[in-house]
């Protein structure tokens, strides 16, 4: 299992091929008490970097974009009663859905943890 | 200048402070070629306020008025007695003279009727959640076709027969540039169902269809039942969306909600607001609570504040413009708030039991005035079922007939012709309006006014 | 700093928070209320009605059969709890209100009595023309003001708002692009544009690319040059801006933009500034609303209704919506979008109806009563006390706190700060406009625009007296020095005296509660 990162704070948990995504920490802290997160439907088709979902806190609205391309398998149903699990938990819990890999060498063009890190720590 | 504060003596202290030495220094960004001289021409001085009342009067006293002449027109907007508490309320400072509750620890007052008025407006349409308000009837219903193809991913809108055909031109224009489809039909005033196409909107659903607008009762002042539309839509995956122009009626018949309708829309002008010549008007706007999400207009909300006192805030404020941006719900900013105010009045002072009372008297009046009128020679009821409004087939132009009658100061309808003016089956039907408002005698001239024009 | 009594008013006041509780959980005049639902009765009402007489129904079958829900009260406890509602709210009428692009100017009580004559609030939209050729009247001299004060040929006035009106001129620009069968995709706008500006041009099915400012808050000439052509159907341009400064090179920018093949969409929301004294037809540009509740005094009214005419120059006059008045010798006509034009007629091409009837007459005849009282004259002293005003807010609070583009010389209408000057403190806008509610003020706007960080627009409008706004700087003054000093605690939990302290905005949004439940119906739904 490996896991990857976007510039747009986004993560990507590789498990085989299929894909989990959610948004980072850093990201959470970002946007501040999430209100609302409106997830893409099962089988729809993403394409890398377009809109895919979009999280919302009080006063802003915030797309998340599709980090690789494939097909939705799964969302997180306990996001619409709690909308918090993003703050609580961004990495784990309050992940926002799993898709397939149409194409592994998109992961390529994303960030390891480490390489995130050093990416926030200079924003 | 009598709206304007500083004194000469303020103005030089001022410009001293900022250190110039006239007002037209503080312009110097305007280029010189955009710079006036003077006072624009071709335009009056001031005026005291004597002055200006007596020329608004004189220009108000050309008119025709609903107060001094028997006045029995609706189609879309509805001479209702407005109790005098309520015009008295609105006209309160803190709510005339304030602004949209951004700041919610001093704006309560507007927060919570504003609560209030979602709550009676979610009652009446038998909806689980209502907005804030919109800008009035017909935008509301364009709003409503909007929501409907965010909701349902599909961008065919069909347009009722029987939908004020105002709200069609609005929605036609309003989709023009985008890739929304309207598909409109002509009315046709069947004996006993005028504008009734329930049963060709059921067979025209399809898969591509993102909603069906009607309206209830519709332009011709009939009523019908929508639940089989409404089963029909959800069959196939539309909305139903009702638009209501005349909200008195749901007093008295069963409310879109409770057959099934996915949007209500309405003019909510009838309650608490004047006629005002077309506007200011109230926009209703109630949904599901399933589809809030994708609801335009201003939401309130209840919450508590730092002490956990029950507060009111505006809320879901992420769909709005000036948040979202381009990709807002819909571009709308202000809603129509003293109006709505008006309403939340005088349905406080009315309540279930006014309300009820109300539309009966409504219903019975009409009914009584619709049997009058029909028993002129020559003169056909068009209508079945109807609440307040109704419509006639002349043997003469409808229209024609209206501008007699409006000469000898009777307000007797609204000929179709000045609606419809491309449809000659139309041209001599009228349509009445009687609300709680004629009296008996207003009643009699308006039967004599009928049957004068028809004989001339 | 005294106040009009000559009593002191200075830091000390604010923190006298009783924690006295009261039986009924009122303070004094501060009284709590609870929502109608709740003390109304389904029984009881505030009107009287008379019988009914006895017909037969027609109602089809379709009679309604369930409650509906609606509790009513009696006339004295409609009074009261409305009343006390008001009380909760701040307002114009109570003090200085300096919304920073909102325009909170007095409303005259004339333009209400006037809007209330029967002769235009009780004519019904669709009465015979010849029944109402004084309303017509009416809606044809306010026209003529509109045009006359902006130096423009034609005059939309259905729209019901400002943004009904950007959306009336958007779609004049895309209905003329069109026409000539240019249809041209991208509309530019600066980003200190009003927030509405991309929604409408997005709802005209434009794509939207920003402009930036300049280091002196203005469009960037040369960036916006270099971004027209041929797919540029507008630029939307706000003018005097939202960073309260008048675009010198606006000529420039228009001629830009025809040159372009383009159209300039002005955003006269801040109109107040210049009225009376520059005329936007001649900065060339095309369409531009006017917020009647803005420059010319009609009440916001809580949150509208409002009205948003928009003028329009003579490239874009004939594709104004319908319906519009027309004056034919001794006689006015509405035309409306059913009549068949006539081959030639100037209007053919207009792009249809944007409302069911003619547009916020009330608030017509509101500014128009507004117009006649100002006269030109007045309305000229209008703009030159309003700028007066927005100087002398700026030049007295400069040296406290940090106004980004003060040094380049004069504001218009509205004095702009950035949060600089709190920097360190801990202290942000919002706490500063929370502690303005507990000096008895409504706040500026806060972090609008969006190009300066910690925004504070404070636009005072020329009916604000002198002494009022000496107290308004002195207050912030006050605020601004206890900030410096490190008071964090006390801002953050800013206001103390308000009917209600800060409210949690994150639970109304991950909880909506939009309407009153019967209490036994809210339980069961938990």
């Amino acid at each position: 299992m490996s896991l990857y990162f976007t510039e747009d704070h986004e993560w990507v948990r590789v498990d085989g091929d299929k894909a989990r995504i959610g948004v980072s920490t850093y990201a959470q802290e970002q946007l501040g008490d999430v209100v609302f997160v409106e997830l893409p439907h099962i089988g729809q088709a993403l394409d890398v970097g377009k809109d895919a979902a979009v999280v919302e806190s009080v006063k802003a609205a915030s797309e998340v974009f599709a980090p690789i391309s494939g097909t939705v398998t799964a969302i997180n149903d306990a996001l619409e009663a709690d909308p918090s699990l993003v703050n609580s938990s961004p990495e784990a819990d309050g992940w926002f859905f799993t898709m397939t890999i149409a194409d592994k060498d998109e992961l390529s063009a994303l960030m390891d943890e480490a390489a995130y890190k050093a990416f926030c720590a200079d924003l | 200048m009598r709206y304007l504060p500083l004194t000469d003596t303020d103005r030089e202290a001022m410009l001293g402070k900022i250190g110039v030495n006239n007002a037209d220094a503080l312009f110097r960004d305007v280029p010189a070629a955009a710079q006036l001289s003077g006072p624009i021409r071709d335009l009056p001085m001031h005026m005291s306020e004597m002055e200006v009342e007596r020329a608004l009067s004189t220009l108000a006293r050309q008119n025709l008025t609903a107060t001094h002449v028997p006045f029995f027109l609706g189609c879309g907007a509805y001479k209702h007695h407005v109790p005098a508490s309520v015009d008295h309320l609105i006209q309160r400072g803190e709510f005339l003279t304030s602004y949209t509750p951004y700041q919610p620890e001093i704006a309560q007052g507007t927060l919570q009727y504003l609560f209030e008025f979602q709550t009676q407006v979610a009652a009446l349409t038998g909806m689980d959640v209502a907005n804030a308000s919109m800008y009035d009837g017909s935008t509301a219903c364009v709003e409503a076709i909007f929501m409907a193809r965010r909701v349902t991913r599909r961008k065919k809108a069909l347009l009722s027969s029987g939908l004020h055909p105002h709200y069609v031109s609005v929605a036609k224009t309003l989709t023009h540039f985008t890739d929304d489809e309207i598909v409109t039909q002509t009315p046709g005033l069947t004996a006993g169902a005028p504008g009734d196409d329930v049963a060709a909107l059921i067979d025209a659903i399809d898969d591509e269809t993102s909603c069906v607008v009607v309206q209830n009762p519709n332009i011709f002042g009939h009523i019908a039942d929508l639940s089989a539309l409404a089963a029909r839509c959800h069959e196939k995956g539309a909305l139903l969306v009702a638009t209501v122009t005349e909200i008195i009626s749901l007093g008295a018949i069963t409310s879109p909600g409770e057959m099934g309708a996915d949007i209500v829309v309405g003019e909510g002008q009838s309650i608490g607001g004047g006629l005002n010549f077309g506007g200011p008007y109230l926009g209703l706007f109630a949904c599901n609570q399933k589809h809030v999400r994708q609801m335009p207009g201003r939401l309130c909300g209840e919450t508590v504040d730092a002490e956990g006192r029950r507060g009111f805030v505006l809320t879901l404020s992420t769909r709005e413009q000036h948040i979202r941006r381009e990709k807002a719900t819909s571009n709308i900013c202000t809603n129509s708030g003293l109006i709505s105010l008006a309403f939340t009045i005088h349905m406080s002072l009315l309540g279930e039991k006014g309300l009820r009372d109300l539309a009966t008297l409504n219903h019975a009046r009409a009914v009584q005035v619709a049997e009058r009128l029909a028993a002129i020679d020559g003169v056909e009821l068009l209508n079945g079922p109807f609440f307040n409004e109704f419509t006639l087939r002349l043997p003469v132009d409808g229209r024609a007939a209206i501008r007699h009658m409006a000469e000898r100061n009777v307000l007797g309808g609204v000929g179709l012709g000045r609606l419809y003016p491309d449809n000659p089956e139309l041209a001599n039907a009228v349509v009445i309006a009687v609300t709680e408002t004629p009296t008996d005698a207003d009643i009699d001239v308006l039967v004599s006014a009928y049957e004068e024009a028809l004989s001339c | 700093m005294l106040n009009a009594q000559g009593r002191e008013t200075g830091v000390g006041n604010v923190d006298a928070i009783v924690d006295e509780e009261s039986f009924t959980g009122n303070r004094a005049l501060m009284l709590e209320e609870p929502l109608l639902f709740e003390i109304g009765g389904s029984s009881r009402t505030g009107v009287d009605l008379p019988v009914p007489p006895k017909v037969e129904s027609r109602l089809g079958g379709l009679e309604r059969t369930r409650d509906i829900g609606l509790p009513g009260l009696s006339e004295p406890e409609t009074v009261r709890h409305f009343t006390r509602l008001s009380r909760q709210n701040y307002a114009i009428d109570m003090g200085v209100f300096p919304l920073g692009s909102c325009t909170m100017k007095h409303n005259p009580r004339l333009n209400e009595k006037m809007a209330r004559l029967p002769g235009f609030a009780d004519i019904h939209p669709l009465q015979p023309i010849d029944s109402v050729q004084g309303a017509l009247a009416l809606i044809d001299s306010l026209a003529h003001w509109l045009k006359t004060l902006t130096g423009m040929p034609e005059v939309a006035m259905s729209p019901k708002a400002g943004a009904h009106g950007e959306l009336c001129g958007m779609l004049a620009i895309r209905a003329a692009h069109e026409e000539r069968g240019d249809p041209r995709k991208v509309v530019l706008v600066p980003e200190s544009a009003h927030g509405t500006n991309p929604a409408t041009a997005a709802f005209c099915g434009y794509e939207v690319e920003d402009i930036p400012a300049n280091a002196q808050g203005r469009v960037d000439l040369a960036a916006l040059k270099a971004r027209l052509g041929p797919d540029v159907a507008a630029v939307m341009i706000t003018n005097p801006n939202t960073c309260g400064l008048f675009e010198p090179e606006m000529i420039e920018i228009s001629k830009a933009v025809h040159d372009a093949g383009a159209y300039v969409y002005c955003d006269g929301a801040n109109f107040n500034a210049i009225v009376g004294r520059v005329r936007p037809g001649d900065l060339g540009v095309d369409a531009m609303h006017i917020n009647l509740h803005k420059t010319f005094s009609t009440p916001h009214g809580g949150g509208g209704p409002g009205a948003g005419p928009v003028v329009f120059s003579a490239a874009l006059a004939p594709f104004a919506p319908l319906p519009f008045v027309r004056h034919t010798g001794k006689h006015f006509e509405i035309v409306e979008e059913e009549q068949a034009f006539e081959k030639g007629d100037a209007h053919r091409q207009s792009f249809g109806r944007m409302v069911a009837f003619h547009g916020q007459m009330g608030m017509f005849v509101r500014a128009l009563s507004y117009m006649m009282s100002h006269g030109a004259d007045g309305l000229k002293q209008v703009a030159e006390d309003a700028v007066l005003n927005a100087n002398y807010v700026l030049r007295s609070l400069d040296d406290v706190m940090t106004a980004p583009f003060g040094a380049d010389g004069p504001c218009m209408h509205e004095a702009l700060f950035s949060d600089e000057f709190l920097d360190g403190t801990g202290i942000s806008t919002l706490d500063i406009a929370k502690a303005l509610i507990d000096e008895g003020y409504h706040p500026m706007t806060m972090y609008f625009p969006l190009v300066v960080h910690g925004a504070m627009l404070v636009e005072p409008t020329e009916t604000e007296s002198k002494a009022a706004l000496d107290q308004f700087i002195g207050a912030l003054r006050t605020l601004v020095g206890r900030a410096k000093s490190g008071d964090a605690d006390f801002f953050k939990g800013a206001p103390y005296h308000a009917p209600r302290r800060r409210l949690d905005e994150t639970l109304a949004a991950r909880r909506p509660v939009l309407r009153w439940m019967p209490p036994a119906v809210a339980e069961a739904a938990e």
